[in-house]
């Protein structure tokens, strides 16, 4: 009696494989055959990290600089154009890069620090493969690296809220620590005292770069302690402290706080309507052309110029790194001292740290 | 018969409908159901490298709901196991990372001390629900936070100069191999594939052919019954979580020495260990049936990375099909509950 049962358990086990065997069979065919017909395209395609393709961010701004290659060269969003994978644990970051290679898009963008291990072990595994991975530095022959100076955007940003802040008190919300995100605190933090060294920032990290629930509780205590700017570079984690900032907004309007957003001009995040009237949070952003950059590339190696093995850095020299053109919150003074700061470091004149050390050394 | 049937066609049945379910989602998005069920497959066993990345999935599923169900049998709820799998996932890469030895030594020492480490924090829960009658739901989903945030901790201070991941482990301490590696097209599939079907194995000896597994079972039938009749309670409740503590360890010794081969720090939860509840229960607490149903779970996880790719399902409507799976699943009783009336109907 257990032995039929068990015979059963198995054909049926058995004829369900064969079944689902065949769908996969057909299924590989059709994909086989669209693998043939889209070779005469340009294919590009990016792999963000855990803050998803949304984050009103880092990872939207690469998909726009991507999606504006795609509009200016006729290619249509899909397997045959532009594409895009999220990323939903650091698990998927290789399988991901995995099935863009083997889709044969011809240049493949990884979105994020985060991923630079996943690109080095793909790259090694599919030589034939172009990669560029944002933010990080992968050294092998058929990886495009872009870094950004952040430190100095972020200085600036420092600056503007040095000036602005009437508690002398200004919190910065980073995502995960390490290097990349220091650069962004320690350039806020030399930017804010060297124009107010009385102010003090307090730094927090999130641990995540796609927690908004855990940005919404910092920027919320923060606040409470009399803090009046956050700068965030959090990414998705940053949306909670504009819902925080927008919040508190909303119950008290005459309440000064502010928000400086990063890697996009987060404007349009920090609008609230209170009353019939309108109010935005958004002081300024730390802005950093990961579009433009990601653009650059795609039509460079469009052009058969991919540089494979370099580093390519955008700073505010190369207008990869500037100010929000959104302005409305700041005063005309600070817009001038900003102007000054501008100057001195595009000449060399002001050096911005990269790092606790260098901050250290600099003796605010 | 009756009863043999039951047990296969109500897991079954909660599956269907979900994937019916799920195709309804489909539908009143915009999106064919059938392409997107047809690459969803395609994506798992489509190619080589998804049935490497599948298995790899799989791996970890069948641990995690090796953990959970065995504590189940016990009758006990380790909703722990996410918290054990973190624990042991950063011990063997500790291990893995600060010796030097020779791979017949440091790889085992590695997978024990992953193991010790999920085993460690099983103990606590079982041991205060054993001496104090605290409630192991509690304690265990307390010490989930405890190990997500004491291994931040250790990662980002201890271990590394405030980076956000370990080294990557010296090569004597990795389960991944080459030969798998190429067997698939460089997909990640790794030697814990071996200890995943080896604790597949064990459980069903244990609870099957021991007398320890004889009483840890009667413990979970009826605690009373179990003491009247001479068997240590508390010693047996003890004894379930830190075995359950073991497999949950395994399952991130799999991810750390296998999948990663470094740990890093986490914002959230990784989930594979609460998977690992649906897995056990769509299972039915045996050791055949949680492999099944990790092959099911880990096979959709897989599938599902294949669908906004190439039929631009966003992957949102994934993670709903697949909720409503569980859901399902874990709606079983209803199922049962109809499959009974219906029955009775027949009979009449």
């Amino acid at each position: 009696m257990k032995k039929r049962k068990f015979g059963l358990a198995l054909s049926l086990i058995l004829a369900a494989g064969t079944m689902l065997g065949a769908c996969g069979n057909a299924e590989k065919d059709d994909a086989k055959d669209n693998g043939a017909d889209k070779k005469e395209n340009f294919t590009v395609a990016m792999v963000t990290d855990i803050g998803g393709v949304d984050d009103k961010s880092f990872n939207q701004s690469a998909w726009e600089g991507l999606k504006s290659f795609g509009e200016e060269n006729g290619l249509e969003k899909g397997k045959d154009g532009y594409n895009y994978l999220q990323s939903k644990s650091d698990a998927d970051y290789t399988t991901n890069l995995n099935t863009l290679v083997r889709e044969d898009y011809n240049l493949i963008f990884a979105i994020g620090y985060a991923l630079a291990e996943s690109v080095a072990d793909v790259a090694d595994q599919r030589p034939e493969a172009q990669f560029a991975i944002v933010d990080s530095v992968v050294e092998k022959d058929n990886v495009a690296s872009i870094t950004f100076k952040e430190h100095q955007g972020s200085f600036l940003v420092g600056v503007i809220a040095g000036l602005q802040t009437k508690t002398n008190k200004v919190g910065f919300v980073g995502g995960v620590e390490g290097e990349l995100i220091k650069k962004f605190e320690v350039g806020f933090i030399a930017g804010v005292k060297s124009v107010n060294p009385k102010a003090e920032v307090v730094s927090k990290y999130a641990g995540s770069f796609g927690d908004a629930a855990k940005g919404k509780s910092i920027a919320s205590s923060m606040y409470a302690s009399g803090v009046d700017i956050i700068y965030h570079a959090a990414g998705g984690t940053g949306n909670g402290v504009f819902a925080e900032a927008k919040d508190l907004k909303q119950k008290d309007p005459s309440k000064e706080i502010y928000v400086i957003g990063v890697d996009r001009d987060q404007h349009e995040e920090g609008a609230v309507t209170v009353d019939g009237k309108d109010y935005n949070v958004t002081l300024t952003s730390m802005v950093k052309r990961v579009d433009v950059a990601v653009k650059d590339l795609a039509t460079k190696a469009k052009a058969g110029e991919f540089p494979g093995g370099q580093i390519i850095e955008y700073g505010m020299e190369e207008d990869g790194i500037k100010i929000s053109d959104s302005k409305e919150n700041i005063s005309e003074e600070t817009l001038k001292e900003v102007e000054k700061w501008t100057e001195k470091i595009k000449s060399g004149e002001q050096k911005v740290p990269t790092t606790d050390e260098e901050l250290k050394v600099m003796k605010f | 018969m009756s009863k043999y049937l039951s047990k296969l066609t109500i897991p079954l049945l909660a599956v269907m409908l979900g994937l019916i379910a799920g195709s309804i989602i489909m539908l009143i998005s915009g999106y064919d159901p059938i392409a997107g069920y047809g690459v969803m497959l395609d994506g798992i066993i489509g190619e080589q490298y998804y049935i490497g990345e599948s298995l790899r999935t799989i791996i970890t599923y069948v641990l995690a709901g090796l953990a959970v169900a065995f504590a189940f049998r016990t009758g006990l709820f380790n909703i722990g196991v996410e918290g054990q799998l973190i624990v042991g996932w950063l011990a063997a890469v500790w291990v893995g990372v600060a010796f030097e030895l020779p791979k017949f030594i440091h790889l085992p020492l590695a997978i024990v001390a992953g193991a010790l480490a999920g085993a460690l924090w099983a103990f606590i829960p079982g041991y205060l629900k054993a001496k104090f009658r605290v409630h192991e739901v509690i304690v265990s989903i307390m010490l989930n936070y405890t190990a997500l945030y004491v291994t931040n901790y250790l990662i980002n201070d201890i271990l590394t100069d405030k980076k956000d991941r370990t080294e990557r482990i010296a090569d004597s301490a990795s389960l991944s191999s080459p030969f798998l590696q190429s067997l698939t097209d460089y997909s990640r599939l790794h030697w814990g594939i071996v200890i995943a079907i080896i604790c597949i194995i064990i459980m069903w000896f244990i609870l099957e052919k021991t007398k320890m597994g004889f009483e840890l079972k009667a413990v979970g039938f009826n605690q009373h019954a179990s003491e009247y009749a001479g068997m240590s309670v508390n010693k047996n409740i003890i004894l379930s979580m830190v075995i359950s503590g073991v497999f949950a360890g395994l399952a991130g010794v799999m991810e750390g020495l296998g999948t990663f081969g470094y740990a890093a720090i986490k914002g959230g939860f990784t989930g594979m260990g609460f998977d690992g509840i649906a897995v056990a229960l769509l299972g039915a607490n045996t050791a055949i049936g949680v492999a099944l149903a990790a092959i099911l779970f880990g096979g959709l996880k897989a599938g599902a990375l294949n669908m906004p790719l190439q039929i631009g399902i966003p992957s949102e409507i994934v993670d709903i099909i697949i909720a409503l799976i569980i859901f399902f699943v874990a709606a079983s009783y209803f199922i049962r509950w109809l499959a009974q009336r219906f029955n009775q109907k027949g009979v009449k």
